[in-house]
């Protein structure tokens, strides 16, 4: 009975993996890069290396969501919030694949090789190009903007659910 | 639980108003604990450009030219760094000579510190970038006091007194400026790494150094005077022959701390010659390579590392400050005009 209401387990699994990573990622970026404290390099480069793996987590989860069935969105709904509901979730899933992707080109065109846990180094071009660094550094930075205010939808919207609407969609995803 | 002692409708609003405000609360909290007292990165260049930025440009040591050239490694290092770099063998560089200031048209006998930045790009994965000035230590051991240092000297010699008088950490700095006289070359300078690194061999032992590039061989040169004298006289030399250096690294000894940027290592410190830096070849800095080049001192190769000092820790994170404006306005053609003007 229950399994049916919620979401499969791997996809809750990666959900809440995803948001405490991303989270945590959103806040150690607005901090670094104004910092010039010691422990800035500490973050920065933790930062590239959990990007890396909220990339291949994302691609993990877009096989997995593509396999699984979904729930469907409550019948109270009308359409335009289950259109808004479905065009959200579209932009969340894209911001989570360019974040990482738009980070690591603009090292690659600095020129600037990604160390990732002291395991293995991801390469980087052999020449640094400025305007293309321009490009990928802002882009990373506007988007971070966008992700953090589809973040503070995203949690609105489930908070309306549970709280005002009363219905399950929350209690799905727990 | 709450909600059976709270009047149900107040105990909803009050749990998604707390959530909210907490995600909200901990981006300020992130902030304010950056702005409390701390000087930030973006304060930091915005002190270097001032009121007036050249859009483009650097923030600091914003006039110069790119070189290249190569490296000659003879090995004396192999026992101590596994870096390929320093096995004996010729790897070419990039880089670039500059002078301190944020202004790219200033006149460059003007200006009271020299710089020298190299870029080994070895492989994909794995680059160097190196940034030296000419004075051999720091005058303060951390960012705020730098701050505080650039604030002085944007003052006048007034403050730049009364700054060194209340920063005795600045004594072995103020020894080498009283003894420095500015050299009438870029080729004639010695160059220092400022901060310390660290070297691992295959054991996984580390050893901390500085280095510097002391002057080998470079063709003699005309006084010419003018705004571009350093780079004129630059390229009659290597209109003749090579400018050559020799790589010389200083091993810390076990009273050395490799943290503080602003004391002097004894002389009796164990040196020794990597090899020669020679370089062949100079363009102007808008048109050869060294331009979309962010000398960041913390883009290290395998066998190398960071040291815990403070200082080099910030340059990294104020030279991305800079980089990132500078990146900006070249993306909005900040230099087109620049460059076809040349």
């Amino acid at each position: 009975m229950e399994n049916n209401n919620r979401f499969p387990l791997a996809m809750r699994l990666l959900h809440w993996a995803m948001a405490a990573l991303i989270i945590s990622m959103l806040l150690a970026g607005l901090a670094m890069v104004r910092s010039l404290e010691p422990w800035q390099l500490t973050i920065l480069t933790a930062h590239k290396a959990f990007g890396l793996l909220a990339f291949v987590l994302v691609i993990l989860r877009i096989a997995i969501r593509m396999k699984s069935q979904t729930l469907p969105l409550p019948s109270s709904l009308s359409r335009v919030q289950k259109r808004g509901a479905i065009a959200s979730h579209y932009v969340l899933y894209a911001l989570m694949v360019a974040m990482p992707v738009s980070g690591y080109l603009m090292q690659y065109v600095a020129a600037r090789p990604v160390e990732i846990f002291g395991l293995f180094t991801l390469p980087a071009s052999l020449t640094a190009d400025i305007e293309s660094y321009g490009l990928f550094r802002e882009i990373h930075g506007y988007l971070a903007i966008a992700f953090i205010a589809m973040i503070l939808l995203h949690i609105s919207a489930a908070l309306h659910h549970h709280f005002v609407r009363k219905d399950s969609v929350l209690k799905s995803m727990l | 639980m709450i909600s059976q002692f709270l009047p149900h409708v107040v105990s909803e609003r009050r749990c998604m108003i707390a959530a909210l405000l907490l995600s909200l609360g901990m981006t300020t909290t992130v902030y304010a604990s950056q702005t409390a007292d701390t000087v930030t990165a973006q304060e930091f260049v915005d002190l270097q450009e001032g009121d007036s930025p050249h859009a483009g440009y650097r923030r600091a040591h914003a006039k110069g030219v790119c070189i290249t050239g190569e490296f000659r490694a003879n090995g004396n290092l192999s026992d101590i760094v596994t870096t390929p770099l320093f096995a004996p063998g010729v790897t070419p560089f990039t880089g670039r000579y500059s002078i301190a200031g944020g202004n790219p048209y200033a006149p460059d006998l003007s200006s009271p510190v020299r710089s020298l930045a190299l870029n080994f790009a070895l492989s994909s994965p794995n680059q160097w970038r190196i940034a030296m000035n000419t004075p051999p230590v720091m005058a303060v051991t951390n960012p705020h006091d730098f701050y505080q240092q650039i604030v002085a000297i944007k003052k006048g010699p007034e403050a730049v007194k009364a700054f060194f008088k209340d920063h005795p950490e600045s004594k072995d700095f103020m020894t080498w400026r009283a003894s420095y006289s500015p050299a009438g070359s870029f080729s004639g300078e010695t160059y220092h790494s400022l901060n310390a690194f660290y070297l691992h061999d295959k054991q996984g032992n580390q050893q901390a150094v500085r280095w510097k590039m002391v002057p080998a061989s470079a063709a003699p040169f005309d006084e010419t005077e003018g705004p571009d004298a350093l780079q004129e006289r630059l390229a009659q030399q290597l209109d003749a022959a090579p400018v050559v250096y020799d790589w010389v690294f200083t091993l810390a000894g076990a009273d050395d701390d490799e943290n503080n940027p602003a004391v002097k290592w004894p002389a009796s410190r164990e040196q020794r010659v990597a090899g020669q830096i020679v370089i062949t070849d100079w363009q102007p800095q808008l048109e050869g390579n060294c331009h979309s080049l962010n000398f960041d001192p913390l883009v290290l190769p395998n066998g190398i590392s960071a040291t815990e000092d403070p200082i080099l820790r910030a340059r990294s994170a104020a030279y991305a400050e800079s980089y990132r404006r500078r990146a900006r306005e070249a993306l909005a053609g900040a230099l087109e005009g620049e460059r076809d003007g040349e």
